[in-house]
């Protein structure tokens, strides 16, 4: 017998409440296209009007940190890229950082620059991505997607060139990285850099003025500037509600002091806000990814790493700031090649706290673009 | 980014003990809503933003340290690591742009650990103190929707424990390697047994 | 706002924009119609590993010694090893059984970092789907030998790399062999006195895993 089958049927009702009104429980979900992977949320209706919603997840759910306290250090590497999908050279990154924390790896300056350079063109085809698909959720169904999926796709040839493939990149190392970029790649990378404010100026004439996003999107999922830091919310969705935080100034990890651009930070706290946010953030981007082109030095590319990686017992918390947030590990040692406990604090995860607050008194077309807006892959939250 | 210095905390809370290999504050769960509360609250730390929620096992075991005997020469002494839970915080403060700043909780019982949630203090532990939960077995008082979270209602184990064996109910595929043939015959024999 | 719908017909703009140049500028449209007409694989793109073999006999030519570094550190664990035994019972150094799940592994290029032999490398072939899900899938040794033609015709860069390596590793080894002959030489000449002999350092074996064939 399968514990699967132990579950209960659910059942869906329409019941009164103590004021005389009908309630309607709706499951939006898990197979929903504005969910985003098999999410789903639990909403409990009044009319059109949501007063109450529980996010239920766990369907990707492969615990990710079981197998990793099974294997050793390296070799949790390649499945850090399957956390958060899109972006797996910020998730090497991170991983790479905290395992640099325990054991002490002096990274060359090359290969400090190649992190810089892949973990921004990831935020750029993170930001691409999830942007589409807001605009999608609001019902431009397809075309302006296609657009961003269509920018997308150089940087993701730029990743295969780079490391050999688009998404599950494997690429960051302790110590370093694995190659060296090929003849030519930089010069590549230099076009499609130079060539992405045009998309950008483009896709803002196409959608930032349109009376239909900001009639949906302004005002609609408020969180204050109050609320964002007490349900721990990171990234851009965290500076959308106004607060000057950002880990890569805080924290000033890798080589990130050398460079010098801007974080953009919103007033509102509203879903226009968190995709403007991450409109700006694109091309902060830009000018970061620009100077680290111009600077990239020549040299080696990994730092003396050991060769068996085992560190002296102790523990260690490293984090970046991916696309979506406060990307961390905390990786505990005990003195053996294994790690003893392995834990991901995933930024889509913690920020989903939110999702609750931010829908009640909203109608339900709503409740599917605050969620499109906070930016979650299931592959993350899930683990 | 500063790192915290943890004197203040100490001199506010005396009886507290701070374990300088991992630079933490350990914490008993009766005395954290106060601790918190100051923390969160106290002009020179300001501790508002919760990062990270981990729960940590510790099994019962046998450490080996080397210690100095009566004639002076190293000799190992093993003693017995008693077994433990650990609620693992990482805060930072996003106003003094400072941290991290460590703190656990600990309990001395595997079969029945109960901590004191950090909910009413930072909403943004719910999730996180709900996964803990799930994966380790670890109760929240306070917590306000203690339930699973990432699996499913009705399983019964927590699979982050260290002593947990994963139930075979898997279907297996005949993958190349030894042990996982021999478990796919196994289930096999066994799925057999069962039906008529 | 000053007029109402100014926004959207600008956002239309960009439409026919798009919609119209698509149609004689490529990085409008960049996309082919896959199974008529088929992308160009660049040659650093990976998939699946394959080993390699020099010559032209498969078995003869294999660079495999089934050291099993990879085996171990493949993170799905989706190699399988045995070694080969000759008539007397001894283990020799090659690969009776070499197999890999590729409905398993996960492309992520450990096995080829750790080869210390070259002999592993990652293929770049596509198109693999099976009737089969279970056999289909699983590639023995003989399906995953493939000549260091092929490797250079899909890893072009990479190859000649790995030629230029090997052919320093041999010089190397050929030249610490012709020393090893001098000094052997030298020392048939003034023999040392009886006693002296050196032994070998013993080396520990590694702890193998069960293996059940």
């Amino acid at each position: 017998m399968s514990p699967v089958q132990t579950m209960p049927p659910r059942s869906y009702h329409i019941g009164k409440d103590d004021l005389g009104a009908d309630i309607l429980e709706v499951a939006m979900g898990p197979h929903h296209p504005s969910t985003h992977g098999v999410f789903r949320m639990d909403l409990k209706l009044d009319g059109e009007t949501v007063v109450d919603l529980k996010p239920v997840f766990g369907y990707l759910h492969r615990n990710h940190e079981k197998i990793a306290e099974d294997i050793t250090y390296p070799m949790s590497m390649p499945f850090t890229d399957r956390l958060d999908y899109l972006c797996g050279m910020t998730n090497n990154w991170a991983y790479a950082l905290s395992a640099e924390k325990l054991i002490e790896i002096k990274v060359p300056e090359r290969a400090e620059y190649i992190r810089v350079i892949v973990a921004e063109l990831t935020r750029l085809v993170n930001h691409c991505l999830l942007i589409g698909f807001f605009v999608n959720d609001l019902g431009a169904l397809g075309t302006p997607l296609l657009y961003a999926l269509r920018e997308r796709e150089k940087i993701l040839d730029l990743f295969e060139v780079l490391s050999g493939a688009r998404m599950m990149v494997n690429y960051i190392r302790f110590g370093g990285v694995r190659c060296d970029p090929p003849d030519g790649w930089l010069k590549e990378c230099q076009r499609i850099v130079d060539a992405f404010p045009a998309f950008l100026d483009e896709y803002e004439t196409l959608l930032t003025e349109n009376e239909i996003i900001i009639a949906r999107a302004q005002n609609v999922g408020v969180v204050t500037r109050e609320e964002a830091i007490n349900f721990s919310l990171t990234g851009p969705m965290l500076r959308a509600s106004g607060v000057n935080y950002d880990i890569r100034k805080v924290d000033r990890y890798g080589i990130y002091d050398r460079f010098d651009f801007k974080v953009p930070i919103g007033g509102h706290g509203d879903c226009y806000d968190r995709f403007m946010v991450r409109m700006l953030e694109m091309r902060q981007s830009v000018k970061i990814l620009k100077q680290a082109i111009r600077d990239l030095p020549e040299g080696e590319i990994m730092g003396k790493a050991p060769k068996i990686f085992r560190p002296a017992p102790g523990e260690a918390y490293g984090r970046i700031e991916a696309p979506k947030g406060e990307l961390g590990f905390y990786l505990i040692s005990d003195g053996t090649p294994i790690p003893y406990r392995f834990k991901v604090r995933p930024p889509s995860f913690v920020n989903l706290t939110a999702l609750r607050h931010m829908c009640l008194g909203h109608k339900v077309a709503d409740a599917v673009i605050i969620l499109g807006s906070i930016d979650i892959v299931l592959g993350e939250v899930d683990r | 980014m500063a790192a915290i210095d943890h004197k203040g905390v100490i001199r506010q809370f005396p009886e507290l003990e701070w374990e300088a290999s991992s630079g933490s504050l350990i914490l008993s769960p009766e005395k954290v809503d106060e601790v918190v509360s100051w923390l969160k609250e106290d002009p020179a730390y300001r501790l508002d933003y919760l990062s990270c929620v981990s729960g940590v096992d510790y099994l019962e075991k046998e450490v080996k340290t080397r210690v100095r005997n009566e004639a002076g020469k190293m000799v190992f002494k093993t003693s017995l690591s008693p077994e433990k839970m650990e609620v693992v915080y990482h805060f930072y403060s996003m106003e003094k742009k400072t941290g991290p700043f460590i703190l656990k909780q600990r309990v001395l019982s595997r079969e029945n650990p109960v901590v004191t949630s950090l909910t009413p203090h930072y909403g943004g532990a719910e999730l996180m103190e709900r996964e803990v939960y799930d994966l380790f077995g670890i109760r929240f008082t306070g917590h306000p929707d203690l339930r699973r979270i990432l699996m499913w209602e009705g399983f019964q184990h927590y699979p982050m424990r260290k002593d947990y064996v994963p139930p075979n109910d898997y279907e297996y595929e005949p993958t190349p390697h030894g042990d996982v043939l021999e478990r796919a015959r196994e289930r096999r024999e066994e799925l057999e047994g069962q039906s008529p | 706002m000053s007029l109402i719908g100014k926004g959207i017909l600008k956002g239309m703009g960009v439409t026919a924009k798009n919609f119209f140049q698509s149609y004689y500028r490529k990085e409008r449209l960049p996309t082919v119609e896959y199974p008529e007409e088929k992308a160009t694989i660049n040659q650093f793109s990976r998939n699946f590993p394959f080993l390699l073999y020099d010559g032209d006999d498969p078995v003869d030519g294999m660079r495999c010694t089934a050291c099993t570094l990879c085996e171990r550190a493949c993170p799905p664990q989706c190699i399988y090893i045995i070694k080969d035994k000759d008539e007397n019972g001894k283990a020799i150094l090659s690969p009776r059984i070499f197999d890999i799940d590729t409905s398993v592994c996960m492309s992520c290029q450990l096995c080829v970092e750790v080869c210390p032999y070259e002999a592993i490398r990652m293929d770049s072939a596509f198109e693999l789907s099976n009737e089969n899900r279970f056999e289909g899938l699983l590639l023995n040794r003989e399906e995953l030998l493939k000549p260091n033609a092929y490797y250079h015709e899909i890893h072009p860069l990479e190859a000649r790399e790995t030629d230029d390596r090997m052919a320093a590793k041999a010089a190397l080894a050929e030249a610490k062999k012709k020393a090893r002959q001098k000094r052997a030489r030298l020392a048939a000449k003034n023999k040392p006195p009886p006693g002296l002999k050196k032994t070998p350092p013993t080396r520990k074996k590694p702890p193998q895993r069960e293996k059940s064939e």
